[in-house]
């Protein structure tokens, strides 16, 4: 051990003279991993919808990871559902435009190069219910409500929740439901056409219902400048 | 006795790979009744007995499996019958055992093993809160095998 004389010694914590040094910056490698056709997504048709199905083992497989992730991650249920959200919405964002590409290209006789995004409050309901729905679930919602209290709080209502079709909630967190993440894909596709909301949430809708048992609510809860701008749209006819 | 009423699935079981009793649940009276201990006991000893059956495998040795290849399993013990109930004992790859309790005119206890090992991958396995070799309180489960085994 050399001695050194503190006086020379330059003012920098002891560790740093035993640390390693950073190893250089390694240059970027691309991660994206092209199949043997050497066509990556991004070369695949926009339009491709007929084949687009997956299969649920494997979309159970990844949604069962980012599940046990973000269950690992959190304290709380509703950090849990409120991760869960935020995973969705980006999903919810992009899929409005793609949605509306896909739309235009379904009626190719239309004039139209885009479709519109829906500007009214029940246009867009009527959008998530039916093509929103159709295009990640093959079905549309089961209902659409209105709640009777609060005239900024629409309730679609899904029996069977696709995503949630392996997963039982053990009993020490039943107020989880991990459509929570369908919920932050609905946000994104309000937030994405312009209908800003107060949050969209997944509720269980209670032990009363036998014949479905996992029957989930989606509360969507819209701001208060949103059902204004409806109102003046409505009086303006 | 009406013929129909002689096929029973009284009972299944699920053995994890340590021998462990992880599932159990009566479908069907029939059984005598056993307190808890006791099937956490047969669970054990039947694990064991399954474990040395393997290895009295009378087979000749076959040659060094190729590169690449697995050796054929041995399956050991696949059903124990007696004059009132039969059990038939399917294992899986990975080492679980199903144990289904049933009487001896039920057929086809294979198709219905296998079925419950069908229900085990998808509710049990696929649902992202069951820990791994633990003992499984999933409500989903529970349903498909009562849908499935409780006859109306």
């Amino acid at each position: 051990m050399p001695d050194l004389n503190p006086a020379q010694e330059p003012p920098l914590p002891s560790k740093d003279t035993t640390s390693i040094p950073l190893p250089p910056p390694k240059q970027f490698v691309p991660s994206l991993r092209y199949p043997s056709n050497r066509k990556s997504i991004y070369d695949r048709n926009l339009n491709r919808t007929k084949t687009s199905d997956i299969s649920l083992a494997s979309f159970a497989y990844l949604f069962n990871a980012l599940i046990t992730y973000h269950h690992a991650q959190s304290g709380s249920v509703s950090e849990i559902e409120n991760r869960l959200n935020r995973a969705g919405y980006p999903i919810g964002i992009k899929l409005l435009d793609l949605l509306l590409y896909r739309q235009v290209a379904a009626q190719s006789s239309s004039s139209r190069n885009t479709a519109a995004r829906p500007t009214r409050m029940i246009d867009l309901l009527q959008f998530i219910q039916g093509t929103l729905w159709r295009a990640l679930f093959n079905r549309p919602a089961d209902a659409l409500e209105q709640s009777t209290t609060k005239k900024n709080e629409y309730m679609i209502i899904d029996n069977e929740p696709v995503v949630n079709t392996f997963i039982s909630i053990p009993k020490e967190m039943s107020q989880l439901n991990c459509a929570a993440f369908v919920a932050g894909i609905i946000e994104g596709v309000c937030d994405a056409a312009g209908f800003s909301t107060d949050g969209v949430s997944a509720h269980w809708a209670g032990e009363g219902d036998e014949m479905w048992p996992g029957k989930t609510i989606y509360l969507l809860r819209f701001r208060e400048s949103v059902i204004e701008r409806e109102e003046a749209l409505k009086a303006g006819g | 006795m009406q013929g129909s009423d002689v096929k029973v699935v009284f009972a299944l079981l699920i053995i994890n790979k340590a021998g462990g009793l992880i599932y159990n649940r009566t479908f069907a009276p029939g059984l005598q009744k056993l307190d808890s201990n006791d099937y956490l006991i047969l669970a054990g000893t039947f694990h064991g007995i399954h474990a040395i059956s393997r290895s009295i495998n009378p087979a000749p040795a076959s040659p060094p499996p190729l590169p690449g290849h697995r050796k054929t399993p041995t399956t050991g013990i696949e059903s124990v019958e007696s004059s009132h109930f039969r059990m038939t004992c399917f294992q899986t790859s990975t080492g679980v055992k199903f144990l289904l309790f049933t009487s001896p005119e039920q057929p086809n206890t294979d198709t219905v093993v296998r079925r419950c090992y069908e229900i085990y991958g998808d509710y049990v396995i696929k649902n992202p809160f069951y820990s791994m070799e633990m003992p499984i309180r999933v409500e989903k489960f529970d349903r498909a095998l009562g849908g499935y085994l409780v006859r109306p």
